[in-house]
C-alpha cells in the first residue's frame, strides 16, 4: 500500500472544487484514457481577466492524481495569473504534505493542466504531452505515454532530476517499455551538463593490449556509474579480439531492457574505443 | 474496523485448526528431522505425515512430493531443472498471462539464448490450443502453463495441453498456485510432469511451498548442499510449516465441494448484482471457464487504485489489475495481453473469495461499490461524459 500522508487522503476522501464552470475563461485538459489519468481543469477570472476567482477540476486517476488536482485548485484561487504560473509541482506535492516518488507524476499532471488553460486563454502554445500535440514539443522520446523531449527537459530541470527512475516517477516516460531509457539518460545529461564523456575522444590506432586497457577504462569511468545511479552494474568477462562479453549485475541482471543496455554499452565503447567492437551479454 | 477480506488469491487467512497443528512445533518440538535422536525422529514422523497428506490432496505419491520455500522457488525449480536435463534442447513454451515467476525466468532465458514462445491468449483470456500444436517441436524442452490464472480466474485445459505436450516428448510443468484446492487433481490420472503450489493461497502460512515431481522424470535441483528432500531440495526443512502445509491440504481436500457450491454462488451472486447496479462494467474473462472464488471486473472511465482507496475505507480488501496499484505505470501484463480496452483497463478490481466469506459480506460490496463507482465517474471527465450522454 502507498505511503500517503494524511493530507493526501483528506484530499482524495473529499476532493475540493469538483465540477465544472459553464463560463469558464479558461480549460486546460491533459493525460487520456489510456494513459491512465487525465485532468481537465476549469478556471473563472475576475473582471480585469488578472486574477483567478475560481477553480474547478475533473479528474480521471488514481488518489494522488485526485489529490493534487484538489490541492491545485486550492492554491491557485485567488492568485494571479502570473502568480499562478509559479506554483511548481513540488509546491503542490509539499501542499499535500509531500507524495510518493513514485507518485511525484501526479503533481506533474497538476502544474502540466494549469500552464494548459492559462496558455489557451493568453492564446499562446505550449508543450503538451499527448500524442495530438506532440509536434509542439519537438522528437517523441517515450513512446508509451506521448511524451516529448521539451517537456522532458523542462521536468528533469525544474525537478533537478539525475535518474532515469526518477524521470518515470515523475513524468512516467520509460514506464512502459523501457525502451527510452538510454534516451532520458542522455536528455538528463544533457540538462544537468554532465558530459564527461564527450571530452574523449576515439584514439586512430590501438594495440591490442592499449585496446584492452582502454575498454576497461571506458568500462569503469564512463559506463558503470550510469548503471550504478539506477542500482544496476556489469561485470566484465572477457575480451577475445573486438568481442566484448559482459555480464549484468543487481538491477540490470534480468532487467527488462536490459538488451538496449547491452547496446549502450556497445555504442558507447564504438564512440570511444574502436568502431568494430561488439558486446555480447553472457551469463557469467 | 473489521476487515471483509475479498483477496484470497493474494494470500489466505491461516485457518486455526492448521495454526494449532503447528505451534508445538516452534518451542517445544523443534528437533531437526534429521537428527538421530528420538527428538528429532518424532519430527520426521510429523513431516512424513504432511507429505502423506498433501500427497493425497494432489492424488500423487509421498515421494513425488518436494517441499520448497515457496511457489517462485517451485516454479523455478522447475525450469531450471528442465534445462539442466535436456540442455541440448533450447526452446521454452509458455504464455503471455502467466505469473511472473514464470514469465520473467523466460524472459530472462530469452535472453540468454533460448528460444521463448509466448501463447497469446483471446479476449476471454483462453488459449488457442492449435498455437501450442504448431509451437511444440523436437527442440522444445519445456512447456510451462498456468492451471488458473490469479487475476481472472481462466482455468486453462491443463490436460489436453499435457498431451500435445507429451506427444512430442517434451516436459511440462503448471504454476497451480491458484488452483489447488479450489479444482480436484488426480496426478495419477494425470500428464502433469511437475506442479507447484503454494501454502499461503490454501490457509497454510507464507512461506512454503510444494513442487510435485512425477516418478521417474529426470530431475536437477536448484538448491545443493543437503541430503534433504531426498537430495532434490538441500536445506533444513522448515519443519512447523511442513506440517501446517499438511494440515491445510487435508482441510482443503475437505472444503474443495464447498468451494465448487456455497463460494462459486456467492461470486456469482456478486457477480449478477454489480453487472446489475453498476452500468459498463464487463467481466474480464467472464466466457471462459473460471475458479469458483475469483471475479474480476472492469469498470469503465474509473481508475483502480481509487476504487481499492474507497473501499478500503468500507474495511473491503480487494485487488486491482490498474496501473497504479502494481507500482507500475502499464494496466497488468494480463488484461493487456487479454486486448481488455483501455477505456477500462485501468479500472479493474479482483474480488477472490474464499471458504470463510460470508453472505453479509458480499452484502456489504453490493452496497458501497455501486456509489463508490457513480462518485469517481462524477469526478472524472470521461465518466461525466458517459453519465451525461
Amino acid at each position: 500500500m502507498w505511503d500517503y500522508s494524511d493530507k493526501v487522503k483528506e484530499h482524495f476522501l473529499h476532493p475540493r472544487n469538483v465540477g465544472d464552470i459553464a463560463d469558464a475563461d479558461a480549460v486546460g485538459e491533459v493525460g487520456s484514457l489510456a494513459c491512465g489519468d487525465a485532468l481537465k481543469l476549469f478556471i473563472k477570472l475576475d473582471d480585469k481577466k488578472e486574477r483567478i476567482v475560481d477553480a474547478k477540476f475533473q479528474t480521471f486517476g488514481c488518489g494522488s492524481a485526485i489529490a493534487s488536482s484538489s490541492a491545485l485548485t486550492e492554491m491557485i484561487k485567488g492568485k494571479t495569473l502570473d502568480d499562478a504560473l509559479r506554483v511548481t509541482n513540488k509546491e503542490i506535492a509539499d501542499f499535500l504534505g509531500g507524495l510518493p516518488e513514485e507518485k511525484m507524476h501526479c503533481s506533474v499532471m497538476g502544474q502540466e493542466a494549469l500552464e494548459v488553460a492559462i496558455a489557451k486563454f493568453r492564446g499562446v502554445t505550449v508543450e503538451l504531452h499527448d500524442h495530438e500535440h506532440a509536434e509542439q514539443g519537438g522528437e517523441i522520446v517515450c513512446k508509451c505515454f506521448g511524451l516529448t523531449e521539451l517537456f522532458l527537459k523542462k521536468v528533469i530541470a525544474a525537478n533537478k532530476l539525475h535518474t532515469a527512475e526518477q524521470v518515470t516517477n515523475f513524468t512516467k516516460a520509460g514506464g512502459g517499455c523501457g525502451g527510452c531509457i538510454p534516451m532520458i539518460k542522455e536528455l538528463i545529461a544533457e540538462v544537468l551538463g554532465e558530459k564527461p564523456q564527450e571530452e574523449r575522444k576515439r584514439p586512430e590506432k590501438l594495440t591490442n593490449l592499449r585496446k584492452m586497457q582502454l575498454i576497461q577504462d571506458v568500462l569503469e569511468k564512463e559506463i558503470k556509474p550510469q548503471l550504478w545511479a539506477d542500482g544496476g552494474d556489469l561485470e566484465l568477462i572477457d575480451i577475445a579480439g573486438n568481442e566484448v562479453q559482459i555480464a549484468f549485475r543487481k538491477a540490470c541482471a534480468g532487467c527488462a531492457s536490459s538488451g538496449f543496455t547491452a547496446k549502450f554499452v556497445e555504442q558507447k565503447l564504438r564512440d570511444l574505443v574502436s568502431v568494430d567492437i561488439t558486446v555480447e551479454e553472457v551469463e557469467g | 474496523m473489521r476487515e471483509v477480506y475479498l483477496d484470497n488469491n493474494a494470500t489466505t487467512r491461516v485457518d486455526e485448526a492448521v495454526f494449532e497443528e503447528m505451534r508445538p512445533y516452534f518451542c517445544e518440538l523443534y528437533g531437526n528431522p534429521s537428527s538421530m535422536h528420538f527428538f528429532g525422529g518424532q519430527v520426521q514422523t510429523k513431516v512424513d505425515e504432511a507429505r502423506k497428506r498433501v500427497a493425497a490432496l494432489l492424488g500423487a505419491l509421498p515421494e513425488e512430493i518436494i517441499f520448497t520455500a515457496c511457489g517462485t522457488e517451485s516454479d523455478n525449480t522447475a525450469i531450471r531443472s528442465a534445462l539442466e536435463v535436456f540442455p541440448e534442447k533450447r526452446h521454452i513454451i509458455t504464455t503471455r498471462v502467466e505469473h511472473p515467476a514464470v514469465l520473467t525466468m523466460c524472459r530472462n532465458l530469452g535472453k540468454r539464448g533460448y528460444r521463448v514462445t509466448e501463447l497469446n491468449v483471446d479476449g476471454e483470456g483462453r488459449l488457442d490450443l492449435d498455437d501450442l500444436k504448431k509451437a511444440v517441436d523436437d527442440d522444445t524442452v519445456l512447456v510451462s502453463i498456468m492451471y488458473a490464472n490469479n487475476e481472472t480466474g481462466v482455468i486453462f485445459p491443463i490436460e489436453e495441453i499435457g498431451a500435445i505436450v507429451k506427444e512430442k516428448g517434451a516436459l511440462f510443468h503448471t504454476d497451480a498456485v491458484q488452483a489447488v484446492g479450489k479444482i480436484p487433481l488426480d496426478m495419477a490420472r494425470s500428464t502433469i510432469d511437475m506442479l507447484s503450489l503454494s501454502g499461503h493461497k490454501l490457509h497454510a502460512p507464507k512461506g512454503i511451498g510444494v513442487l510435485y515431481l512425477r516418478k521417474g522424470v529426470p530431475f536437477r535441483p536448484f538448491l545443493v548442499g543437503g541430503h534433504q528432500e531426498k537430495n532434490r531440495r538441500a536445506g533444513t526443512e522448515s519443519t512447523a510449516s511442513i506440517i501446517a502445509l499438511g494440515k491445510a491440504c487435508e482441510l482443503a481436500g475437505q472444503f474443495i465441494e464447498d468451494e465448487n457450491t456455497r463460494v462459486i454462488v456467492m461470486r456469482d451472486r456478486l457477480e449478477k448484482e454489480l453487472l446489475a447496479l453498476i452500468p459498463n462494467g464487463r467481466i474480464n474473462g467472464g466466457k471462459a471457464e473460471r475458479l469458483p472464488n475469483t471475479l474480476s471486473i472492469a469498470l469503465e472511465f474509473v481508475e483502480g487504485e481509487a476504487i481499492l482507496l474507497l473501499l478500503s475505507e468500507h474495511g473491503i480488501c480487494a485487488s486491482s489489475g490498474s496501473a497504479c496499484t502494481s507500482g507500475s505505470l502499464e494496466p497488468s501484463h494480463v488484461l493487456r495481453a487479454m486486448g481488455v480496452p483501455f477505456t477500462c483497463a485501468h479500472g479493474s478490481i479482483r474480488f477472490s473469495l474464499s471458504r470463510f466469506t460470508t453472505d453479509a459480506e458480499i452484502d456489504l460490496v453490493i452496497r458501497e461499490l455501486p456509489p463508490i463507482i457513480r462518485h469517481l465517474r462524477e469526478m472524472s471527465p470521461f465518466g461525466r461524459e458517459f453519465l451525461s450522454a
